[in-house]
C-alpha cells in the first residue's frame, strides 16, 4: 500500500536522557564517596513514543508545560539530537541517514535567540546565510525585507546585538530562519518572554507565512491563545507523550461543557493533564 | 558529490566571522598581543648577559614558535567554546555543511591569525633586544617551509582538542590547556630534550613540536638549508598526514556522542 508523503512524519520517537539523581536526604561522608565512584542515574523520558504527521501548508501546534518535551522533539527533528528509537522523515528523507538533505530544507527558531552578541545583526545574518550558500548581498537584501515586515527598523542592523532588546533579537532570529526559505520551519516558543508589542508583531508575521501555505510549520508554545489563533491542529504534550491531538475544535469538544462560559483550550488542557500552564505568560 | 567551489565559499563564512569577532574585541586582542611580547621578552632576557646572542635567540625562538603552535592548537577549540557559550553551535550544526568544510574554515583562520600575530611579535623583538638578536644568518625559506609543514600536525592536534569544549564548555578549555602543557614539557621548547628524564624522552620523539623546533632553530641560528632538514620535515609531514584525518574522525565521534546524549544545548 502506498503511504502518502507528508512534509513531516514522526513515528514512535523516543529520547531518554540520563541525569545524576539528587539525593533524597543529606549524605554521609562515605555515601558521598560512593556517589563519586558510582553516580546514581535517573532516566528522564523527555520524548516517549511520539508520532505525528504534518502536511505542507499546515501549522501544527505543540502545547505543553515546562519540561514536557517540546524542545527535545524539535531538536530531534532538526538533527541536533539522535533518537533512541523511532523514525523521523522530512519530505520523505530520514533525518538520521539523510541529514544533509534534510538540513537544506529546514530551519528553526528557538526560545533563546543565540547569536554572537558582539556582532551586528547584519554580520550574524550574513554568517548564517553563507552556511546555506547564500551570498552576503542577497542575504542583506532578504534580511532587510523580512525585518521590515516584522517591524524592525533596517537601519539598526549594524548595531551590536547586545544593544537590542529581547524582542528585537527574536525578530532577527526569525529573519535568520526565513532567510534560507525553509520548507520546514520549526518554531520553538518563538514568542515566549516577548513584550506584548513584539509578540503581536511575531504572531502577525507567522500568520502571514501561513497564508502563503507553502511550508510545513511546527510551533511549540505554552500560550493557549497563541495556539488557538495560529494553529490548524494542536497536540497536547505531557511528560514526553501526546495525550490529545486534533483541530482546536476537536480539542475543545474533549472537555465537559461549562454552563456559563464557552470552553477554552486552557480548560481542555487542565482537564486532560490536571495541570495549570505557566502563569503570567498566556 | 563534494562541490569544492561551493565548500570553499562556505568555509570562508568562518574566516569572515572570526575576523569580525576579532575586530569587535580589538582591545582584548591588543592585550593578548602585548602579553605575547612581554612573554617573549621575559624568556629572552633570561639569557641576556649570561649567554651569547645565539642563546638569547634560542629562547626567543622557543617563545615565539610555542606561541604560534599554541594558537594552532587552541583556535579551533576556542571557536567551539565560544559557539557553545553563545548557543550558536546548534545553528552551525544544523546548517547543511560538511563538518570538514566547517573545520577547514576554522583551521585556515587559525593559521592566518597565528602567522599574523607571531610575525608582528617577531618584528618587534629587535627593538627590545638590539644586538642580542641577530637574524643575519637566518634561512627564512627553511623556516617558512617548516612552519607550513608543522601547521598540519598542530591542526590535527587542534581538532582533537576541540572535542573537549564540544563535550563540556565549562571544563573543555582547561582540558585543552593540560594537553598543551604536556606538549610544552616534552617538546624541548626552551631546552634540549636530552635533559628530560629517560622515561620521558620517548614521548619527545612522537611530539611534532620537537621536530618543528629543531628545524626552525637550525634555520634561524645556523642558516640550515632545506635539504639538511629534509628528514625532519618528512617526519613532520607524516605526523601531519596521520593526525589530520585522525582529528576529523575523533571530532566526528564526539559530535555523534554529543547528539546522542544531548550535550549541545545550553538552555531552552
Ligand atoms: N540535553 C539534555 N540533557 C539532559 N536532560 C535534558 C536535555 N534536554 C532536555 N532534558 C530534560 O528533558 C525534559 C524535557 O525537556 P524539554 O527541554 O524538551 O522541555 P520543554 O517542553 O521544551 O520545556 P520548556 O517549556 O521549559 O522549554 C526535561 O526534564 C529536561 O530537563
Ligand atoms: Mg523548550
Amino acid at each position: 500500500m502506498e503511504t502518502p508523503i507528508y512534509g513531516l512524519t514522526v513515528r514512535d520517537v523516543t529520547k531518554h536522557f540520563k541525569r545524576s539523581k539528587k539525593p533524597e536526604h543529606k549524605l554521609r561522608f562515605f555515601e558521598k564517596i560512593k556517589r563519586i565512584l558510582k553516580p546514581e542515574k535517573e532516566i528522564i523520558r523527555a520524548v516517549d513514543g511520539i508520532s505525528l504527521d504534518v502536511n505542507i501548508g499546515e501549522i501544527y501546534g505543540i502545547l505543553g508545560a515546562n519540561g514536557s518535551g517540546k524542545s527535545t522533539l524539535i531538536r530531534l527533528i532538526s538533527t541536533l539530537l539522535l533518537p533512541d528509537s523511532g523514525t523521523i522523515h522530512v519530505f520523505g528523507d530520514d533525518v538520521v541517514s539523510n541529514s544533509m538533505k534534510v538540513r537544506r530544507v529546514m530551519n528553526r527558531v528557538s526560545v533563546e535567540a543565540s547569536f554572537f552578541k558582539r556582532l551586528s545583526s547584519a554580520e550574524n545574518l550574513i554568517y548564517a546565510a553563507r552556511l546555506y550558500g547564500i551570498s552576503s548581498s542577497e542575504a542583506h537584501k532578504k534580511a532587510e525585507s523580512i525585518l521590515e515586515r516584522l517591524g524592525f527598523e533596517a537601519k539598526r542592523m549594524d548595531e551590536e546585538m547586545e544593544a537590542l532588546s529581547r524582542g528585537m533579537q527574536q525578530k532577527v532570529a526569525i529573519a535568520r530562519a526565513l532567510l534560507t526559505t525553509p520548507m520546514l520551519l520549526l518554531l520553538d516558543e518563538p514568542t515566549t518572554g516577548l513584550d506584548p508589542k513584539s509578540k503581536r508583531d511575531v504572531q502577525a508575521f507567522i500568520e502571514e507565512i501561513r497564508n502563503d501555505r507553502n511550508a510545513v510549520i511546527v510551533l511549540t508554545t505554552h500560550d493557549m491563545v497563541e495556539a488557538e489563533r495560529l494553529c490548524d491542529r494542536v497536540a497536547i504534550i505531557d511528560n514526553g507523550k501526546f495525550i490529545a491531538d486534533g483541530t482546536v475544535k476537536e480539542l475543545l469538544a474533549m472537555a465537559p461543557p461549562k454552563e456559563k462560559t464557552t470552553t477554552t483550550l486552557e480548560d481542555v488542557f487542565i482537564y486532560l493533564t490536571g495541570k495549570e500552564l505557566e502563569e503570567g505568560d498566556a | 558529490m563534494l562541490n569544492i567551489r561551493r565548500e570553499t565559499i562556505i568555509s570562508y563564512a568562518f574566516i569572515e566571522r572570526n575576523f569580525n569577532l576579532l575586530k569587535r574585541y580589538l582591545n582584548w586582542e591588543i592585550l593578548f598581543f602585548s602579553y605575547s611580547i612581554v612573554n617573549a621578552l621575559t624568556i629572552g632576557l633570561i639569557m641576556v648577559g649570561r649567554g651569547s646572542s645565539q642563546d638569547v635567540l634560542y629562547l626567543v625562538i622557543g617563545a615565539l614558535i610555542w606561541g604560534f603552535l599554541s594558537i594552532m592548537m587552541r583556535e579551533v577549540s576556542d571557536a567551539i567554546t565560544w559557539e557553545r557559550w553563545e548557543g550558536t553551535i546548534e545553528y552551525t550544526f544544523m546548517a547543511p555543511i560538511y563538518r570538514i568544510t566547517h573545520l577547514v574554515g576554522s583551521c585556515f583562520f587559525a593559521i592566518l591569525y597565528g602567522l599574523l600575530r607571531t610575525g608582528l611579535v617577531l618584528a618587534i623583538m629587535p627593538l627590545f633586544f638590539g644586538e642580542h638578536i641577530d637574524l643575519g644568518s637566518a634561512n627564512w625559506f627553511t623556516m617558512g617551509v617548516t612552519v607550513c609543514v608543522s601547521s598540519l600536525s598542530f591542526i590535527g592536534i587542534g581538532l582533537m582538542a576541540a572535542i573537549f569544549p564540544l563535550l563540556s564548555p565549562e571544563k573543555g578549555q582547561a582540558a585543552t590547556g593540560i594537553l598543551q602543557s604536556v606538549l610544552l614539557l616534552i617538546s624541548g621548547i626552551y631546552y634540549d630534550i636530552t635533559v628530560l628524564p629517560d622515561w620521558l624522552q620517548p614521548l619527545s620523539h612522537i611530539s611534532p613540536a620537537t621536530y618543528t623546533l629543531r628545524s626552525i632553530r637550525a634555520a634561524m641560528l645556523e642558516n640550515a638549508s632545506i635539504e639538511s632538514q629534509a628528514g625532519n620535515l618528512l617526519l613532520l609531514l607524516v605526523i601531519g598526514i596521520v593526525l589530520i584525518p585522525f582529528g576529523f574522525w575523533i571530532f566526528h565521534l564526539a559530535e555523534n556522542y554529543a547528539k546522542r546524549v544531548g550535550r549541545l544545548k545550553r538552555s531552552g
